[in-house]
C-alpha cells in the first residue's frame, strides 16, 4: 500500500492538533451536560464532582486539561503561521506548544492531588 | 552476472486503473545508482512491459516521480543507497492522490487540471502598445517568489498532501504556490480572478500546514509560505468587503 | 471543504477564545485545589454577569470554532458530499450552543 508521508514534525504537530480538537468537541456535550445539573440538581452535581477524588479520574482530568492546553498552544502556532510574517522555526514553535501544554497541564495535576 | 554480486529485492507495483500488485526483481547493485537506475534496469533487461515515466534524468523536467518505499521522490535524483532498508529492498510504486495509468506511470490530469483551476497561469492584459512592464528583481514582492519560481511541478507535494488525499477538491500545494507566484506578478491583470479561483470550496483555506509539501519537495521549496500568504491576502479581502467568494 | 467565510468564522472565534481558553486553565488550576464541589463552583458562577459573559462568549465561540473543525474532519475523513456537510455542520453548532448555553444559565443564573 502506499503509505503517506508522515514521518514529520509538522505532520505529527497537524495530527495532535486534529485529534486534541476533535476530542474537546466530543468530550464538550457531556461537560454542558453534567454543569446543567446544578439548575435541576445541585445533588446530583455534587455526586458527579465527588468522582473527581478517585486518582484514575484526576488522571483524566489531566488528560483533558492537556488536550485543550496543547490545542491552545498548538492554535497559536497556526494563528501566527497564517496572521503574521513568516518564520522558519515552525518545528521549534510546535515543539514548545507541546512544551507548554505539558507545563500548564502538569501544574494542574500538581494543584489536584 | 557474478553469482556473488550484491542484489537488491525490489518489488514494484503493476497494473492499470485501480487493479495492481507487486512483482518482485533482483536488480544487481551498482556504484552510484539512483532509482531510476533501478527502474530503467528492469525494463531494459527483466520486462520490457514495465512502464515508467522520465525525460531529463538530471532533476529539471518534473516526470519521473514515484513513490519510493512509500514516500513521494524524484528518482533520477534519488540515490539507492540513501533509501534502500538494510536488507536492500525497494518498494516502488506510482505517484500517490493520483489515477494509475500503467504501473509506475500515474496520470498527472488531476494535477494540471487544478493548475488551471487556481489560475495559476499568467493573465496578461497589455497590449503591443504599451510600455513593457518593468520588473524591479529587488522589490519585496519579486524577491518574495524567488524559490517558488523554481517550481519543477513534479507532483512530489500533491503525493506528499494528506489534505488533498482527503478532499478531491483541494487545489494542492503546487497549484496554490504557482497562483501565488501569479498574483505576486506585477504585469498580471486580473488578480481578482486569482483570489476568487482560491477562496472557494477547494482552496488555500483548506491548507492544515501539515507541511508534507515542504518536506518532501526535491527542490526544497515551501508552498506553506505561499499559502499562509494566500490565506492572509483572501481574508483580508473578505474583510473589507472586496468580494463575496 | 472550508471557504474564505467558513475559515474566517474559524479563525476570528479562534482568535475570541484566547484569552478565554486563558482564563478557563487559570481558574482550573485554582479551582481543583483541595477538591472541586457543587458549593465552591456554584458559589463563584451564581448571579455573577462576569462569568455569564465569560462563559457565554465561550460557548458561542467554541461552537462555531468546534463545529467547523469537526467539518474538515468527517469530510476528509468520509467523504461525504456538501448538503450533507451543511447540514453536520450546522447540526452541531446547535448542539454545542444549546447544551452550552443551558449549561452557563445553570450555573450562572440565580
Amino acid at each position: 500500500m502506499k503509505t503517506p508521508a508522515r514521518k514529520h514534525p509538522l505532520w505529527l504537530a497537524f495530527m495532535l492538533h486534529r485529534v486534541s480538537g476533535l476530542a474537546l468537541a466530543l468530550f464538550l456535550p457531556l461537560h454542558f451536560w453534567v454543569l446543567s445539573y446544578a439548575l435541576t440538581a445541585p445533588v446530583t452535581l455534587d455526586g458527579f464532582l465527588r468522582w473527581t477524588e478517585y486518582p484514575l479520574v484526576k488522571f483524566a482530568e489531566f488528560g483533558l486539561v492537556f488536550l485543550l492546553a496543547v490545542h491552545f498552544f498548538g492554535g497559536l502556532r497556526l494563528l501566527a503561521l497564517e496572521f503574521l510574517p513568516w518564520s522558519d522555526r515552525q518545528k521549534t514553535l510546535a515543539a514548545t506548544a507541546v512544551g507548554a501544554a505539558f507545563l500548564v497541564s502538569g501544574t494542574f495535576l500538581l494543584k489536584a492531588i | 552476472m557474478p553469482a556473488d554480486e550484491p542484489m537488491l529485492r525490489v518489488s514494484v507495483w503493476r497494473g492499470s486503473g485501480t487493479k495492481g500488485e507487486f512483482e518482485n526483481f533482483d536488480v544487481p547493485v551498482r556504484e552510484n545508482q539512483t532509482i531510476l537506475d533501478i527502474v530503467s534496469w528492469i525494463q531494459q533487461y527483466a520486462d520490457p512491459t514495465l512502464s515508467y515515466r522520465f525525460a531529463c534524468r538530471v532533476g529539471m523536467c518534473g516526470s519521473c516521480a514515484m513513490m519510493v518505499n512509500g514516500e513521494p521522490r524524484w528518482t533520477c535524483r534519488t540515490h539507492v543507497n540513501k533509501v534502500a532498508s538494510h536488507d536492500n529492498s525497494l518498494t516502488l510504486e506510482p505517484l500517490r492522490n493520483l489515477p494509475v495509468i500503467k504501473d509506475l506511470a500515474a496520470d498527472l490530469a488531476p494535477f494540471f487540471e487544478k493548475w488551471v483551476e487556481a489560475e495559476a497561469f499568467h493573465h496578461p492584459e497589455s497590449t503591443r502598445e504599451d510600455e513593457i512592464a518593468a520588473v524591479d528583481p529587488e522589490s519585496a514582492e519579486r524577491a518574495g517568489i524567488d524559490a517558488a519560481i523554481e517550481c519543477i511541478n513534479c507532483a512530489v507535494c500533491y503525493a506528499a498532501c494528506d489534505t488533498v488525499a482527503g478532499n478531491v477538491d483541494y487545489l494542492g500545494p503546487a497549484a496554490l504556490q504557482r497562483a501565488w507566484t501569479q498574483f505576486q506578478d506585477e504585469r498580471a491583470g486580473s488578480k481578482d480572478a486569482i483570489l476568487d479561483a482560491v477562496s472557494g470550496s477547494g482552496g488555500c483555506h483548506n491548507c492544515h500546514s501539515m507541511g508534507s509539501c515542504a518536506h518532501y519537495c526535491p527542490n526544497e521549496l515551501n508552498p506553506l509560505i505561499a499559502i499562509a500568504d494566500l490565506k492572509r491576502i483572501t481574508a483580508w479581502r473578505r474583510l473589507k468587503g472586496g468580494s463575496n467568494a | 471543504m472550508l471557504d474564505v467565510r467558513l475559515y474566517l468564522a474559524q479563525r476570528i472565534s479562534a482568535l475570541i477564545m484566547v484569552p478565554l481558553v486563558l482564563g478557563h486553565l487559570a481558574v482550573m488550576i485554582y479551582a481543583i485545589q483541595g477538591g472541586l464541589s457543587a458549593a465552591e463552583i456554584l458559589g463563584r458562577t451564581k448571579g455573577s454577569f462576569f462569568w455569564f459573559a465569560f462563559y457565554g462568549l465561550f460557548v458561542l465561540a467554541v461552537s462555531v470554532h468546534a463545529s467547523i473543525g469537526v467539518r474538515a474532519i468527517v469530510h476528509e475523513w468520509t467523504g461525504i458530499g456538501k448538503r450533507a456537510l451543511d447540514i453536520f455542520t450546522l447540526g452541531v453548532g446547535f448542539i454545542l450552543s444549546v447544551l452550552g448555553a443551558w449549561s452557563v444559565m445553570a450555573v450562572t443564573l440565580t
